[in-house]
């Protein structure tokens, strides 16, 4: 695995006790409050009771909990489509305004991005209850008789979730954007291409890897989502996250629900290095200043 | 404007309603006179205001998460800035390692650091802890806060510290008198976005809470999931303008920043 570098050393070089002086409570904090409780919890479900495969063979094996991983992958995927879907033009219109325009824009994708979660997702809650504004428009217009179930369902799943997580696609789209010289586009204006075919043929492969980047971002973000299933998702279909709190907080099985964290943590880390070159975290996160 | 373009148009702004519009639509319920979450409200009151800031539960979750977020934006700001300025003057192998174990806390779904941090706790009485909060939620505003430093640090010209250390000042004199007030403003705002990251943190809030020592991202979860009560609107508008207080001032933080780094090329 290469290593992913976001800065490149200047200045004075420091001595090596220097370097670990400066460096050792960070290394500290890392040791104690993540490695050490991940490698322990994961030792788990490996060994309890003793070593042992099983409780991974009951993830894969139990078509209970198979549907569960293929139900939360699906979710994810869905979500980060229709984040894209809707994340793309935004971007694009933020990196070509100027002027109040983009601060408007810009705002509006960043307060949602510094509001609380739970707020937002209280606001669907809000929204989708039985007697909520969304059953009584429906009702209002026609559509339906009787106020319709929308709360507790998958599709309030997915509508709230992409609310949630669709800011995190928009700016390392637009930091992508921002970053393709406007001479390329000029360029294939010259050579004849209209506004459409040269979005299409220079703006966009340049601008792939912050899509990716940013798609890749909400998909993971999304499997394992824990707030927004817990709330406003059907019982009867669980997200992974709600799974591995079920197990842990009910049914007390830690060894299993280890196992599920096992699982959860081996396919987001494999897919962070299969696309470690289009994670830029610096610009992803940076963004946000 | 040709059609395409007011086509682009039309479908960002159709965007930015579906954002904006439930946040807008639950606000005004905290003002309305009745019981039960309808729209639209009904007449005008400061009840929910009064029942949140009157309800001694309420204000024991509040201040403790105003605790966790303090210390936690302190914990970041400091230990982040050491790491990153030795990350910044050339840390070798050990950067590089510092910068994998930096995201590896934000890539690792918070589910998954929630139950470890859970059991791992248990075991060493720091569950529902103030101490043990503000390790789990150092751990993932890290990325931000550095991410903020390392910004303002590296445009800071190394040979305005290495003069001073000719001149016989040591390492962290230099430091202190020369770099550190450059990047003053992006600490801040580090600390800034380390303090609403903690203060919002819903998940290791949920798996940590002990049944005294709730913060209020846990106490807002049990009144969303057992009755909704219209006081969550009403935080939701206290909570918003915390948003948009951290927003302007990162907004004036940088504005600062950007001063600074003008100045220092001027002179």
């Amino acid at each position: 695995m290469s290593a992913p570098r976001f800065f490149e050393a200047d200045g004075r070089r420091m001595s090596r006790a220097t370097i670990l002086l400066l460096m050792g409570p960070f290394f500290a904090l890392v040791i104690f409050a993540f490695l050490y409780p991940l490698g322990n919890l994961l030792s788990i479900s490996v060994l309890e009771p003793q070593p042992t495969l099983e409780h991974y063979q009951r993830v894969v094996e139990n078509p209970v909990y198979g549907r569960v991983l293929m139900r939360t992958l699906q979710i994810a995927l869905l979500v980060g489509l229709l984040s894209l879907a809707l994340s793309l033009p935004v971007a694009v219109l933020m990196a070509n305004s100027r002027g109040p325009k983009a601060i408007l824009l810009t705002a509006c994708i960043l307060l949602p991005f510094w509001s609380s979660v739970l707020v937002r997702t209280a606001a669907w809650a809000i929204l989708l209850q039985r007697n909520g504004i969304i059953n009584q428009s429906l009702q209002f217009v026609g559509i339906t008789d009787e106020p319709i179930r929308l709360l507790y369902t998958q599709g309030a799943v997915v509508i709230a979730m992409t609310h949630v997580l669709m800011p995190f696609m928009v700016l390392p789209i637009y930091g992508a954007l921002r970053n393709i010289p406007g001479d390329y586009v000029r360029a294939a204006s010259i050579c004849g291409a209209g506004p459409l075919r040269s979005f299409w043929e220079v703006t966009l492969p340049l601008a792939m890897p912050g899509i990716l980047g940013g798609f890749i971002l909400v998909f993971l973000t999304a499997l394992g989502y824990f707030i927004t299933p817990a709330l406003l998702g059907s019982p009867q279909e669980m997200m992974i996250a709600t799974l591995i709190s079920q197990q842990m907080r009910e049914n007390l099985d830690w060894p299993f629900a280890a196992a599920l964290v096992g699982v959860l943590t081996l396919i987001v880390t494999v897919i962070t290095i299969a696309f470690s070159k289009v994670f830029r975290f610096e610009r992803m996160l940076g963004a946000r200043v | 404007m040709n059609a395409r373009s007011l086509l682009l148009n039309a479908y960002v702004y159709a965007v930015l309603v579906f954002i904006l519009l439930p946040i807008l639509i639950i606000l005004p319920m905290s003002f309305s006179e009745s019981n039960y979450l309808a729209f639209p409200p009904e007449g005008f009151t400061l009840r929910w205001f009064q029942s949140y800031f009157g309800d001694a539960r309420w204000m024991a979750a509040t201040w403790f998460s105003v605790r966790i977020a303090v210390l936690t934006a302190i914990t970041t700001a400091v230990i982040g800035t050491m790491a990153t300025y030795a990350l910044v003057r050339g840390a070798g192998n050990m950067g590089t390692l510092f910068q994998a174990l930096l995201i590896g806390p934000i890539v690792v779904p918070h589910i998954a650091l929630a139950v470890a941090l859970y059991l791992f706790f248990q075991s060493t009485g720091l569950s529902g802890t103030t101490l043990g909060y503000v390790l789990a939620h150092s751990l993932i505003a890290m990325p931000f806060t550095v991410f903020t430093v390392a910004a303002a640090l590296s445009s800071v010209d190394p040979a305005l510290e290495d003069a001073a250390m000719s001149c016989g000042a040591s390492r962290f004199t230099a430091f202190r008198l020369i770099t550190l007030p450059m990047i003053l403003p992006n600490v801040f705002a580090g600390g800034l976005f380390a303090f609403i990251i903690s203060f919002d943190e819903p998940v290791i809030a949920f798996f940590l809470a002990g049944i005294r020592d709730k913060t209020l991202p846990r106490m807002m979860f049990d009144d969303i999931e057992q009755n909704l009560t219209p006081v969550i609107p009403a935080i939701a508008v206290l909570l918003t303008l915390l948003s948009i207080a951290v927003l302007i001032g990162a907004g004036l933080l940088k504005r600062m920043a950007d001063r600074r780094a003008a100045g220092v090329q001027e002179s």
